[in-house]
């Protein structure tokens, strides 16, 4: 069986779909909320690549490389809020973060 | 001069004023919102409501003295200066000052300027006069009253209105004047602010006056329109090429003189108490007495009398105004002095009185027979202030106390005022050769020459009222002054007023007795013609003068009689036989009550015109701007806008996975409205 570009674009789509629903309808605590957010990433990656390999076309390996650094440095920032917000409110629980209520 | 009369009373109430708000301001140096709080924390104990004045809890504002001194001697100035006015007008030439432009719009020029005939000359010093002596009186009067400097104030201001009016030369600054006047009686009736009546009768009278002020507005409008100009001169010279023509107003062609002179006289009913628009003038007696003698016995009231005087030239072209005035005049003069019979507090006595006497002024004029009217005006001023400040000086005597029925052998307490209520009774009554004889006849006289259709009621209305005049007059003499003391606790410490009250009445006694005969001439005699010049209109066909001086003898006796007569039943009612009134009340139940309650006036007028205004009050505030306004109007929509707000809100849970659900949804929504539009267009 060879490996086609579908293959690759089913991957991206489970790991992309299961970032979404990671998001929404975890209800424990920040930090899945940002693995799912790497995994969304994730999978956009995955597309990129697969394109570009596709399509002979190295802009979209490039690009790849830039969202892993941009990744990078939105977990770096991200973890570091975590840690600060634990800090000042004791918990990291999404069901307890909810400041902005109207 | 002139300037200095009418000038001279505002430079007193000006700087009465500033003694008075540095008084305030001393008193309650935090502002007004500390007011509030004194005024509801004062009791209101049972002595206050009928007390005339109230203790003096708070100590007078500095210079309480200096301000009773500045305004009274300023007005005797005035009043000094006025006497020389009166001699070189009277029996020299007219004047007229020119003081200041006032309006200028269009064709439309107003100047304030002083007219100074013999009219104005006789108000000036009926006005100065009893003000002056009003002024002083209210030193000893109001002694314990912590607001004097106000007091003054409001006194010597009114003072200005009232010479603004007498000295007006056009309708502008009459009307001016007018208000002026009905502003400071407001004020003045309202002096005690802490008492629930005075403020009530302040409103009463404030706004009964504002009903005859529509209809004088609108005369002056009237007058406007036809001539196309306020100011006398003008208006007079225009005024014989007015008859005949109409106005056009919707469907009706009116006579415009008739209109013009009733409207105007509609004003003149309420300023000075006239039947249909009296109820205010009796329940004004709750302001000071001083205020009462002044403003609701000698001057205010009498402005309507003088300004049919003074709009005589119109007056005398309008026949049907004429006898619409003889009517309402003799009308007053009887209703007063019935309901007169059977009060009991002294000073509303004393204002029935007065509210017939104006009958009477109204009654000469309505007649043509202006200057027996001033006559009866100017001697009017000095009986009836005269029994205004009697009055209250025995008030003052009996602490507060003004029902007469508590009263009783005031005589040997208090002599010397007791006198001068006689003097003052005697001159109200029409005593021969007293002032009020030579006034009071000759209307009556002039009420039976004349040949308007009125004619009958008017005189047997004056010579009815001539003799219920004296009984009730002498009813409240016998009661107060003669039989035995009601009261012993308030008899005994019953004491003479001081001399700063007594000579004020001493003098006015001596202008009720003097005020007739030197005068009558001028009045009521040959010299009219000289002595009032331009100033009163006299038509061609106006013989009313000469006329009443060819009455029947039995018609100028009529009035002593009557006058006798009132008498002889006073006395047999109120010493031979005390018991007597009461039967008689009691036979006539129904009318007794029907007098007492004043015709039921004050009821009628409940029933007819507070209560329905108060309901369509009401509805408009509850329904119309309550129910209408607050619930679709502005405040309605900002209530809808909060309500749908408030459910918005509940949107925003804080929780990240429904911000980032909605994103979601958001996200979903966009791609696939593209990929169908696409795949449609596509």
């Amino acid at each position: 069986m060879t490996i086609t570009l579908g293959h690759y674009l089913t991957v991206a789509a489970i790991l992309f779909t299961l970032g979404i629903f990671g998001i929404f309808l975890n209800r424990k605590n920040v930090i899945v909320i940002m693995m799912s957010i790497e995994l969304i990433l994730l999978a956009v990656n995955i597309n990129l690549v697969a394109f570009s390999s596709f399509l002979g076309d190295l802009v979209g390996q490039i690009f790849a490389l830039l969202v892993l650094t941009v990744a990078a440095a939105e977990a770096a920032i991200g973890l570091a809020i975590l840690v600060v917000y634990f800090r000042n409110r004791k918990s990291i629980a999404v069901e307890d973060i909810n400041l902005m209520k109207g | 001069m002139y300037q200095a009369i009418v000038f001279l009373p505002l430079i007193g109430a000006i700087v009465a004023g500033l003694i008075s708000l540095a008084g305030a301001r001393a008193r309650h140096p935090g502002g007004s919102a500390k007011d509030h709080k004194d005024y509801h924390a004062e009791p209101q104990s049972g002595a206050a409501a009928h007390a005339d004045a109230h203790a003096a809890e708070e100590p007078a504002a500095a210079g309480s003295r200096s301000a009773e001194l500045i305004t009274t001697v300023l007005l005797f100035i005035a009043m000094i200066l006025s006497w020389i006015a009166f001699v070189s007008i009277g029996f020299g030439q007219d004047a007229r000052v020119q003081v200041a432009p006032w309006i200028a719009v269009g064709d439309l020029r107003i100047d304030w300027a002083l007219r100074i005939d013999t009219l104005t000359a006789v108000m000036l010093v009926v006005v100065t006069t009893v003000s002056a002596f009003v002024h002083l009186y209210s030193i000893g009067y109001m002694e314990e009253d912590p607001y004097r400097p106000r007091f003054f104030s409001y006194l010597s201001l009114f003072t200005f209105a009232m010479l603004a009016l007498v000295t007006s030369d056009n309708l502008a600054q009459l009307f001016f004047g007018w208000e002026g006047v009905g502003l400071m009686s407001y004020l003045l009736i309202g002096f005690w602010f802490h008492k629930p009546e005075a403020n009530a009768a302040a409103i009463k009278a404030f706004v009964v006056n504002r009903v005859g002020d529509f209809g004088f507005a609108l005369g002056i409008f009237a007058v406007f329109m036809m001539t196309n100009a306020v100011d006398f001169t003008t208006v007079f010279a225009q005024a014989p090429s007015l008859t005949g023509k109409t106005i056009h107003f919707l469907a009706w062609d009116v006579d415009a003189l008739t209109l013009i002179c009733l409207f105007l006289f509609m004003g003149a009913m309420g300023k000075s108490a006239q039947f249909l628009l009296h109820t205010w003038l009796p329940d004004a007696m709750e302001g000071p007495t001083p205020v009462s003698a002044l403003i609701h016995a000698a001057t205010m009231v009498t402005a309507g009398v003088f300004m049919v005087a003074r709009l005589s030239p119109l007056f005398e072209l309008a026949p049907v105004a004429q006898t619409f005035v003889v009517i309402i005049g003799a009308t007053t003069a009887l209703f007063a002095a019935t309901v007169g019979l059977v009060q009991n507090d002294i000073k509303r006595i004393v204002a029935y009185s007065t509210c017939s006497q104006l009958g009477y002024m109204f009654v000469a004029m309505g007649v043509g027979a202006y200057s027996v009217g001033m006559f009866h005006l100017f001697t009017h001023a000095f009986f009836k202030a005269l029994l205004f400040l009697g009055s209250g000086s025995v008030i003052m005597a009996m602490h507060h106390e003004q029902d007469i029925w508590k009263m009783g052998g005031l005589k040997d307490k208090i002599p010397f005022t007791y006198a001068m209520m006689v003097i003052g009774t005697l001159a109200l009554t029409g005593f021969p050769l007293t002032a009020g004889y030579f006034s009071k006849d000759a209307i009556i006289e002039a009420a039976y020459a004349t040949k308007n259709p009125a004619m009958i009621y008017a005189f047997a209305c004056t010579v009815a009222a001539a003799a219920l005049t004296s009984f009730y007059s002498w009813r409240l003499i016998l009661v107060t002054f003669h039989g035995h003391p009601h009261d012993r606790a308030h008899y005994e410490h019953a004491h003479e007023s001081p001399m700063v009250v007594l000579v004020p009445l001493a003098v006015l006694a001596a202008g009720s007795i003097l005020a007739g005969y030197p005068f009558k001439d001028l009045f009521a005699g040959e010299e009219i013609k000289d002595f009032f010049r331009g100033s009163l209109y006299f038509a061609q066909s106006n013989h009313i003068i000469e006329d009443m001086h060819h009455v029947p003898a039995w018609v100028a006796v009529a009035p002593t009689v009557m006058m006798v007569l009132g008498f002889l039943v006073a006395w047999q009612f109120y010493i031979r036989k005390p018991e007597l009134p009461g039967e008689l009340a009691r036979q006539q139940e129904p009318l007794y009550r029907f007098l007492l309650n004043k015709w039921y006036f004050d009821e009628l007028y409940d029933v007819l015109l507070v209560r329905p205004t108060l309901w369509l009050g009401r509805l408009l505030w509850k329904g119309g701007d309550g129910w209408l306004i607050d619930g679709f109007g502005p405040d309605g929509v900002s209530a809808r806008v909060l309500d749908v707000t408030r459910n918005v809100v509940r949107l925003q849970t804080g929780y990240l996975y429904h911000y980032a659900f909605a994103m979601l949804i958001g996200v979903a929504a966009l791609i696939t409205w593209f990929i169908v539009r696409s795949g449609g267009a596509g």
